[in-house]
């Protein structure tokens, strides 16, 4: 399997003359990868979804899946199954036949259809309720039929438009580690749409970063969230603080206040204006007369707002720059905590921030 | 999240003032009885006594001079229901009330079909066409088709033109047939248009994606999912088609009298009011019979 699952190349979808729904994707999605689009609403994902799936068709570039052209292949002729958002479960149906529904179109032996709907009826944990209406299922169960219905068709790829937004929170969660098990268990390509940041990073081996058409950043999950390369990524994904600086030589630059700060290397001359992204948890606040490590930048900052999470605090702290800084401190035994209106000297690792472009 | 107090303190509310509560319920259903008066006063004095009237006048004698005399009861109206004359006009009313629907259905499923795909403005324009028809008498619409499917008319004319031979379809079953599917199309495109307007394409795409083409998409999910309207749209048209008079009596012959043009013959011309009674009670109980049938048959598929 040399070939990657699926490919774009230069796709573009225009909705009417001024709509550019998507703008020039260029997309390699690896065999076996868990891959998730993620971005705002609108930003073009279910779109590329779509074209992938054969409901639309791209207005320029191509698609392949195995390096197959797929061209103007309408959906049923496409080694691919989707995951609707709502499901789309046939309520005229019972569980078993919707199932089934796949295989039964694609003319499977009777015997052999029994057999695989019984499995993967056994794999989602609903061969209990095979013969009930989708109605009468909850959220979760209905969830899991859409599932089976797709899987048991052993497509190429499987596509999923963000199936577990109707779930509330823990059966969310609990879904996300079965999903990611299920996927390494049959070895299927998944293609994993959603707007929910920590949904992607907790199961995606990759991901992309889509927003207004544009496929902004393509990356393993750790990359995306430790480097983002630019300031949309940056922001959309995770709390961040993004601080405006300007270059004032070899890895310095200078905050609004005029403190002068390690960054990390950049081919940004002097003089040029650049964001850094500091992530909360990689701030830390020291005493005033303690030491700091070497080489760590240091701004002498103000606890303006202290918040209690339990597992964490979170500071809001002002370095006289107009927007207060955030920085997320373990609630571990013996941690310093401070007081609103003390001061103290915020401290993090040049190498800990990323430069984007403002 | 309030429930589960809520219903405590209504549980200690009753338990402590039962009578006040006994009250609100009555309250309640005064209410009820208050707002569903007038539909009960509309059932029972224009429908319920009339039907009770027929009822009783089925079972009626006719006196030398063909009064109806209400004594003797007897159950000789409904004997004479099975004699061949009944049975045959009975049996080309259903006849031509299946064929009605069949036409109807198809010929109304591509258009709902395409207007409730379409867009909202052009969705209104096209319903508002529909019901068009609707703004003037039936009874004048029947007659235009008279002139439309008389000897004289442009079917004939058209016949004529082409190098063929007058045709009159007027006063023959197809005549009927056309009147028929004609004034009760309307009735069978608005539940279906109701029905597929209703639809969840997202089913259909879902279909598409498990490896049906478009027929079968259609054939397995669609048209299942708009039974409802293809159920309330038959009973829509075959109803009124099998119990139809003013088009049979237009533009149907004397060889082809309807179930319809046959009671009000018995009530009229033959004045035979037990007869007529016995038959229009015989045509209801078919219709109910259909209507039964058909709902639960549409109810099975969903």
């Amino acid at each position: 399997m040399a070939k990657p699952a699926v490919e774009l190349v230069g796709v573009t979808k225009r909705f009417g003359d001024d709509v550019i729904a998507v703008n020039g994707i260029d997309l390699v999605v690896n065999d076996g990868e868990f891959f998730s689009l993620l971005g705002p609403s609108g930003c073009g994902k279910t779109t590329t979804l779509r074209m992938i799936a054969g409901f639309e068709f791209p207005t320029e570039g191509s698609i392949r899946v195995h390096g197959a052209e797929m061209g103007l292949k309408p959906p049923n002729q496409r080694p691919i199954n989707t995951v609707f958002q709502s499901y789309a479960l046939f309520p005229h149906m019972s569980v078993v036949e919707n199932v089934a529904f796949g295989l039964n179109m694609k003319k499977v032996e009777k015997s052999e259809i029994q057999r695989r709907v019984a499995r993967v009826l056994d794999q989602v944990q609903l061969s209990k309720r095979a013969d009930a209406r989708p109605s009468q299922l909850s959220g979760g169960m209905q969830q899991r039929v859409a599932l089976a219905r797709a899987l048991v068709n052993e497509p190429e790829v499987l596509l999923l438009d963000e199936p577990l937004g109707a779930l509330d929170l823990k059966l969310r969660q609990a879904m996300e580690v079965e999903l990611k098990d299920l996927q390494s268990r049959v070895g299927i390509t998944f293609i994993y749409v959603t707007h929910d940041q920590e949904e992607a990073l907790t199961m995606s081996d990759r991901i992309g970063v889509m927003n207004e058409g544009s496929l902004l950043q393509v990356g393993p999950s750790q990359e995306i969230y430790e480097r983002p390369t630019s300031r949309f990524v940056a922001d959309f994904i995770g709390d961040i603080n993004l601080l405006d600086i300007t270059v004032s030589g070899p890895n310095l630059a200078r905050l609004g206040t005029g403190v002068e700060i390690g960054i990390p290397g950049s081919d940004v001359q002097t003089g040029g204006l650049l964001t850094l992204a500091l992530r909360p948890e990689r701030l830390e606040l020291y005493d005033l007369d303690e030491e700091i490590p070497a080489g760590h930048n240091r701004v002498k900052v103000r606890v303006a707002r202290r918040l209690y999470f339990g597992d964490v605090y979170f500071y809001d702290v002002d370095a006289g720059i107009g927007t207060e800084i955030e920085v997320k401190e373990e609630n571990r035994p013996g941690v310093d905590l401070y007081d609103v209106g003390e001061e103290a000297y915020l401290v993090w690792s040049p190498e800990a921030a990323n430069l984007v472009v403002r | 999240m309030t429930t589960p107090a809520a219903t405590t303190k209504r549980d200690e509310t009753r338990a402590a003032t039962p009578e006040l509560e006994q009250a609100a319920e009555r309250a309640e259903a005064r209410r009820g009885l208050f707002i569903s008066l007038p539909a009960y006063v509309y059932l029972v004095v224009l429908f319920v006594i009339p039907l009770v009237l027929v009822f009783v006048y089925s079972f009626a004698t006719r006196d030398a001079t063909g009064q109806t005399v209400l004594e003797d009861w007897n159950l000789d109206s409904y004997k004479r229901l099975f004699t061949p004359i009944v049975l045959e006009i009975f049996l080309r009313s259903l006849v031509l009330a299946v064929i009605t629907t069949l036409i109807c259905l198809a010929v109304s499923y591509p258009f709902a079909f395409y207007i409730a795909t379409r867009s909202s403005r052009f969705r209104s324009l096209l319903l508002v066409l529909v019901m068009i028809p609707f703004w003037s008498n039936f009874l004048v619409r029947t007659y235009a088709w008279r002139v439309i499917l008389g000897s004289e008319g442009p079917v004939s004319q058209l016949s004529v033109a082409l190098g063929g031979e007058p045709i009159r379809l007027l006063f023959t079953n197809a005549a009927v047939l056309i009147g028929l599917v004609y004034g009760f199309m309307p009735f069978m495109v608005l539940p279906l248009y109701a029905a597929l307007e209703r639809m969840d394409w997202r089913l259909v795409e879902a279909a598409r994606d498990l490896y049906a083409d478009g027929w079968t998409a259609f054939r397995k999910v669609t048209f299942p999912l708009s039974m409802p309207g293809v159920v309330a749209g038959s009973i829509l048209v075959f109803i009124p088609s099998l119990g139809a008079y003013v088009t049979p009596a237009l533009l149907g012959g004397a060889n082809t009298v309807l179930m319809g043009d046959y009671i009000v013959s018995q009530f009229l011309a033959a004045r035979n009011w037990p007869f007529g009674s016995a038959l229009s009670f015989a045509v209801m109980f078919v219709m109910l019979l259909a209507t039964v049938f058909y709902f639960r048959a549409g109810a099975k598929t969903l």
